[in-house]
């Protein structure tokens, strides 16, 4: 569904921009239909550019990006942000402080579907909440401060859902929220898969990406280091930046070595 | 004994009445442990870390004490507080990155801190440290802003630790950073224990699994009282807490699979501290609950070292 082909980013930086720096270099792989390809790397390799530039808050230098063999720089933005939405990290300033936080459905309401009734709105609205597991009567009419921060990280999901997305990126959505609401916002991506979600899923916790990704791409320095199937490269890592960051992940079962 | 706390109650003031953020908590610090503090937000982590060095404007001590290598810590008074700060307790506070003055070069800084306390800068010791911790001395005469997230990390642990206090402090310090670097913050801290710089240690963190490389005991808070408290391996192995049990089983392990296992997260939300429920604080959520929880249950020790406050416990 979607692809990359040989992706590249290279930013001007210096006091008149006479330095070039590669932030993603020569990037390929492919994310089809109902499927989770997770996007690890540390601070620095480039994955937030990645999801930046397929949501195409960014363009690329080189190479190119296709969904649904079309090049996404040449589709309308409103058709394309149809099908591809994203989620980002910090749900709190995701949100305009001084509205409520459900007119972020409001609006997807006024620029996409101004004809729709407002009682079939609202059933719309219900159902999409209920996807999410959230209560509507918890959630509606409430300022984002009064919202915890996994409540807000799915209201933004369920603001996605709206258009029948076909397509996510979420970008670090888990780092911000507890160990016990983390895991919930992951079953909702598995379960969103099954309906044909195709996920990219950025994030710098390898456990999170093993537990919900049919495939891994590893990035390191903008390059891909290994991409293959998840359970292959978790469990037979072949470049030592994989073996190196999985040794580094904290596990309750097994200490560090050497600490 | 580095540090006791006894029934300590910290409440902050809201227009609609006291949060009771911490209610009465009671604890020990032995010397050169190191204490993992963990549990959700909102359950009293970083109130207890900051009652213990500087209560913000907000933060009232309404009741308990705290003792310091065999002292009374005045926390309650921000001016007597002083002369234990940075000498005898210190802290590395969260947002490490925005810790340090940007409009001063590092080394101007760090004179200028250890001048308001009357020491003067030992600038071999500090050499000696920075070495350790793998900065480049040059960094002395570098704006903060020059360095990277994981080098400021390791500089403001460097300052924080410059007078060998008591008892250190460590507030969610590796929740910005990458795994790797991660694992280097959390191996220089067990080596400045080690090396004696530190005597003991409060690590508060809300990944059990981060806490368990590190701390020798932990303690899992809820809803501002204390759950359990235990040996690390104790709590990993065999935690009789329900609500323990259930932060342990909603952890993602590598080699967990959705489509093998699927984890469940902990339902419903820490309970508002305005008013509290009476009785046991995790009854709504807690799948064990029965008509006992309407009673508050005391920490009971089931074990040598283990504290469970859970009447099913």
């Amino acid at each position: 569904m979607l692809k990359l082909q040989e992706v590249s980013k290279v930013f001007r930086v210096g006091a008149f921009g006479g330095k070039t720096m590669t932030a993603v270099d020569e990037v390929s792989f492919e994310v089809g239909r109902g499927e989770v390809v997770s996007l690890i790397g540390e601070s620095g390799s480039g994955k937030s550019t990645i999801g930046k530039m397929v949501l195409r808050l960014m363009s690329a230098n080189g190479g190119s990006i296709t969904f649904d063999g079309d090049d996404i720089s040449k589709l309308d933005k409103r058709a394309y942000y149809r099908k591809v939405q994203g989620v980002f990290q910090d749900p709190f300033s995701s949100y305009n402080p001084i509205f409520k936080a459900d007119r972020v459905f409001s609006m997807i309401k006024e620029v996409y579907f101004p004809k729709e009734a407002d009682r079939v709105w609202r059933d719309k609205v219900a159902s999409a909440l209920n996807d999410v597991r959230l209560d509507a009567g918890q959630v509606l009419n409430k300022f984002p401060h009064q919202l915890s921060g996994g409540q807000l990280q799915r209201l933004l999901i369920a603001r996605a859902l709206l258009l029948d997305i076909d397509f996510l990126v979420a970008d670090e959505i888990t780092s911000m929220l507890d160990a016990s609401t983390r895991i919930d916002v992951l079953n909702l991506l598995a379960d969103l898969k099954l309906r044909g979600l195709g996920v990219l899923f950025i994030t710098h916790d390898l456990a999170l990406g093993n537990y919900i990704s049919e495939r891994t791409v590893v990035l390191h320095q903008g390059r891909i280091v290994e991409y293959g199937p998840t359970a292959k490269v978790f469990e037979t890592p072949e470049h030592s930046y994989t073996r190196k960051l999985l040794a580094s992940v904290p596990q309750l079962h097994r200490k560090w070595e050497g600490v | 004994m580095t540090l006791s706390v006894q029934d300590l109650r910290v409440y902050y003031r809201t227009l609609r009445g006291e949060v009771k953020a911490l209610d009465g908590v009671s604890f020990d610090v032995a010397d050169g442990e190191i204490l993992g503090l963990a549990g959700e937000s909102g359950c009293g982590k970083t109130t207890l870390g900051k009652s213990l060095i500087r209560m913000d404007g907000r933060m009232k001590h309404v009741g308990g004490r705290v003792e310091l290598d065999g002292e009374n810590l005045p926390i309650g008074d921000t001016v007597k507080m002083n002369p234990f700060r940075f000498t005898e307790v210190s802290i590395i506070p969260q947002y490490s990155m925005s810790a340090m003055n940007p409009t001063r070069k590092i080394g101007r800084m760090v004179r200028e801190l250890l001048d308001s306390r009357g020491v003067t800068v030992d600038l071999d010791e500090l050499h000696r440290r920075l070495d350790l911790v793998e900065l480049n001395r040059d960094v002395l005469g570098k704006y903060p802003l020059e360095l990277s997230g994981g080098m400021k990390q390791r500089m403001v642990m460097v300052i924080s630790t410059l007078l060998n206090p008591s008892l250190l402090i460590a507030d969610e310090i590796t929740s910005a950073l990458d795994v790797s670097t991660q694992k280097a913050v959390v191996t220089t801290l067990k080596g400045f224990r080690e090396l004696g710089f530190v005597k003991s240690m409060i690590f508060i963190t809300h990944d059990i699994s981060l806490t368990n490389q590190l701390a020798d005991t932990i303690m899992v808070m809820y809803a501002g009282k204390l759950a359990e408290k235990a040996p690390a391996d104790a709590i990993v192995n065999r935690s009789r807490h329900p609500y323990t049990q259930l932060l342990i089983s909603s952890l993602p392990e590598v080699g967990v699979r959705y489509a093998e296992k699927k984890l469940t997260g902990i339902p419903g939300n820490p309970p508002s501290l305005l008013n509290p429920p009476v009785g046991c604080r995790f009854q709504d959520r807690c799948p064990l609950a029965f008509d006992k929880c309407r009673e508050e249950p005391p920490a009971v020790e089931v074990e040598k070292d283990h504290f469970v406050a859970c009447w099913k416990a």
